[in-house]
């Protein structure tokens, strides 16, 4: 089967490094994997199946996003370049395109990035090869080209306050400043292009601009690892039943069906970076993967609480690799049961409440 | 995650109801507490939008900014939010108590009691440190004035932050933290995060958190769909509408938020709560005094001696605060019985009399045999304290196998009396049922650092003087 055909009628959503970082971020989930390859809406598919997440963008975050940047880019990238320190260079902006210049973009971008010349280069458009797929990278960046070597330069709008930002957003721009570093390598070559990205961002509580450099070789093996252990996208989609198809004119029941076809690897983190979550967690129920890595770990890896549960009493008999587990989770359940039946009145009251709201 | 908890969730799971993992509560509830929810405008670094405040559940205000992105509306909203907090904050500076220090040479004064500020998560706390970075260097003269209240309240906001960092403190304290101590879901941690799922899953169940998801969020964070379709407009607009739109976001929270605090107060406090709350007594009045004395702001950053300290009074505070949680709370002990850090056994013999003179001067060595069916980790020469007697110290002398578990000899010394005879009670009884566990609550003294003033150039040698700071 073709990937495409998979997606029906409706036009193919394109990668960018976020969809990338997001992808590695959970190698295993087959669900993923195809649905991206496929170019399918995620979002629009989670819509018509009835379990809509929130992953919309709040516009006052968008307005003062491009606010920034166009603050960066005016006058010639005065203000930009003085933050890099970059001196007088030229300006290259290859500009965004429809989906039928793509490889016109690509060559040019090629062109422009193997004369070397020292340039500012915006919106290039890149290659990733991404489970067997070549896909094209919808990248907003800049690459700055200097005596042969290149750098990503990052612009983003969230505040560095006294040196420190936001970890969580500062890993997120890591990661996809990565994958541009290794778009960028599969072009022109290990050592044209620098490890070391700038990360662009306003400092303080003002909106003036701070520029820190962000070592992402760690980042960049990381990606590269799960690049590699991402399942072969292709076998798995010519392994798929014809049946399987995620055109949104069917049914939401067909879609579901369809959906089941596709393993998934759902894990609590997937809330906040796949457009899918809600209906595999609801699918995951059940599961004491549902519940978090941790728990699952410190349950001995059981599959499910039900499960989890009758071994910890005894309902269920453990098979022999379940053996250590089983005896752990009997000792906790009794050491549980012995402690609360210690606090006896304290405990009742506590969990009193509940149950008189509940009834109430 | 420890076993415990994670048991106790999949026992939430299968109930459709949360399951208490605390049989005691580990923090101070105030008597009169302060509760603040703050929204914060999306993509901006930090700016206000709303905040709803109070210290009655019946008496909400709300506070608010029309035009999120002008300065001089943020410090007012700051100015606003400063004659609210601000004097409930120092109304305990008033009634003192002698406190003896340096072993009854010198005593000390400190208030009777301190504030205590809530807010619903994490994030609440993020948003306050960094409302007061922004506020407390602000010049009250110069070009861009700003009232002598706004970095007052940074002042206070920073002290609240930091205090918030430190294990075991209680006067800036978050809902969603407060909850999870004391109550395991049948959902991930990241779901509780959420405080309308997790107070659905304690008071109604399951079903209940589902629906609560799509509710209304407790901040700071707004929902970007919300942002979009409601917020936009009305604040282009100028809509006298804004107030009432966000009134009615925050109330859910602002209720949730004291049906919270009296969940928590239903269970009894544990026995080393009021003794933590002493600690935070302390550092409160320390922090008057300091305003008092005209103190300038904290630092943007600590310097390199300063840090370390922390650093390590914060690492202190977190083995204190795991200890005491444990020596309060049997089902927490439980965890550490389930590592084998702690048994429970019986005594089976005892010599309460036993004396060791090998030594220049006789002292009094009970010896006691416990036998125990459960793990046991420890080895000789290991010393082992039980919750009972904490001021006892047990010595492990041998740990012999026996047909159902372990015989444990230990030798016990402390906590008796001052002479060769025993008080009566202090030495367990054959036949008394004993926890005992590796877990400590002796002092730690702190380490030696240099003063700041002699701080090594691998550390950035000598911080520069305190210079007023600009505003950034």
């Amino acid at each position: 089967m073709n990937a495409d055909r998979l997606r029906g009628s409706a036009a193919a959503k394109r990668h960018n490094a976020r969809t990338i970082a997001a992808l590695t971020g959970n190698p295993g989930c087959e669900r993923r994997s195809v649905l991206d390859a496929a170019g399918v809406d995620k979002v629009k598919l989670a819509e018509t199946i009835g379990f809509a997440g929130s992953f919309g963008q709040s516009r006052f975050a968008l307005a003062r996003g491009n606010a920034f940047e166009a603050m960066l880019k005016a006058d010639d990238c005065a203000l930009l370049r003085s933050v890099l320190d970059v001196g007088v260079v030229d300006y290259q902006d290859l500009g965004e395109d429809t989906d039928d210049t793509l490889t016109a973009r690509h060559g040019r971008t090629r062109e422009l990035l193997a004369s070397s010349t020292s340039a500012l280069i915006d919106h290039p458009l890149l290659t990733l090869s991404v489970a067997g797929q070549t896909v094209f990278l919808e990248p907003d960046l800049i690459a700055f080209q200097s005596e042969g070597r290149l750098r990503v330069v990052e612009i983003k709008s969230f505040a560095i306050v006294d040196d420190q930002a936001d970890a969580a957003k500062v890993s997120a721009a890591a990661v996809q400043a990565a994958v541009y570093v290794l778009a960028l390598r599969d072009l022109l070559g290990e050592d044209r292009v620098s490890h070391e990205v700038v990360l662009v961002c306003p400092e303080n509580f003002s909106l003036q601009p701070a520029a820190v450099v962000l070592d992402v070789r760690k980042q960049l093996s990381t990606l590269k690892r799960q690049l590699s252990r991402l399942s072969s996208v292709s076998s798995l989609i010519a392994a798929l039943p014809p049946s399987v198809s995620f055109d949104m004119s069917l049914s939401p029941e067909t879609l579901i069906s369809s959906l089941e076809a596709v393993s998934a690897r759902y894990v609590p983190e997937c809330l906040s970076s796949c457009e899918m979550s809600v209906y595999c967690r609801h699918e995951a129920s059940g599961t004491t993967a549902a519940l978090g890595r941790s728990v699952r770990e410190s349950l001995g890896g059981v599959d499910t609480v039900a499960l989890a549960l009758d071994l910890s009493t005894g309902a269920a008999e453990p098979t022999p690799e379940q053996d250590e587990a089983a005896a752990l989770l009997r000792t906790a359940a009794r050491l549980r049961a012995s402690a609360l039946a210690a606090a006896g009145p304290a405990a009742d009251r506590a969990a009193g409440v509940s149950a008189g709201r509940a009834a109430g | 995650m420890s076993t415990l908890v994670a048991l106790a969730r999949a026992q939430a799971f299968a109930a459709g109801r949360a399951q208490l993992i605390a049989t005691v509560r580990h923090l101070h509830v105030h008597d009169h507490p302060f509760v603040l929810i703050p929204l914060a405008m999306a993509g901006e670094a930090n700016a206000p939008l709303a905040a709803m405040v109070g210290s009655a559940a019946d008496k909400p205000r709300l506070l608010f900014v029309a035009q999120p992105r002008n300065r001089d509306e943020r410090f007012a909203f700051a100015d606003a939010l400063a004659a609210e907090l601000v004097p409930y904050l120092t109304s305990f500076a008033g009634d003192t108590e002698a406190v003896a220090v340096d072993r009854g040479r010198d005593v000390r004064h400190r208030f009777l009691d301190a504030p205590q500020v809530w807010v619903p998560n994490t994030g609440g706390i993020d948003f306050l440190r960094l409302f007061g970075r922004s506020t407390r260097f602000r010049r009250v003269d110069g070009d861009y004035p700003v009232p002598p209240t706004v970095p007052l309240l940074g002042r206070w906001l920073t002290f609240l932050a930091g205090a918030s960092e430190m294990p075991g403190s209680a006067l800036l304290l978050n809902a969603v933290q407060a909850l999870g101590m004391h109550w395991a879901t049948g959902q991930s941690g990241a779901e509780d995060a959420h405080l309308a799922s997790l107070m659905a899953w304690i008071e109604s169940g399951a079903a209940a958190a589902r629906e609560a998801e799509s509710g209304p969020v407790a901040g700071p964070a707004t929902d970007p769909d919300f942002d979009n379709r409601v917020l936009a407009p009305l604040i282009a607009d100028g809509d006298p509408a804004l107030p009432a739109v966000l009134h009615d976001l925050l109330l859910p929270t602002w209720q949730q938020m004291w049906r919270a605090l009296a969940l928590l107060r239903r269970l009894p406090p544990g026995d080393r709560v009021a003794g933590r709350w002493d600690g935070d007594r302390d550092s409160y009045s320390s922090f008057v005094e300091h305003l008092a004395e005209g103190g300038g702001p904290q630092p943007r950053r600590d310097g390199a001696v300063a840090a370390a300290a922390r650093l390590q009074r914060l690492e202190n505070a977190a083995t204190r605060y795991a200890v005491q949680r444990a020596f309060d709370d049997p089902l927490v002990m439980a965890d550490h019985r389930l590592t084998g850090a702690a048994f429970g056994g019986v005594v089976t013999l005892a010599n309460p009399d036993r004396v060791d003179d090998t030594g220049k001067r006789p002292v009094l060595r009970p010896r006691i045999m416990v036998a125990t069916t459960e793990t046991v980790r420890v080895e000789a020469g290991a010393s082992l304290t039980s919750p009972a007697r904490p001021a006892q110290k047990a010595r492990v002398i041998s740990v012999a196998p026996t047909t159902t578990g372990w015989d444990v000899l230990l030798e016990l010394s402390g906590g008796m009396g001052r002479k060769l005879v025993a008080d009566p009670g202090t030495v367990p009884l054959v036949g008394e049922e004993l926890l005992l566990t590796t877990l400590s609550e002796a002092y730690r003294p702190g380490a030696a650092f240099p003063d700041p003033t002699e701080t090594p150039w691998t550390h950035g040698g000598p911080p520069a003087p305190y210079e007023e700071q600009q505003p950034a």
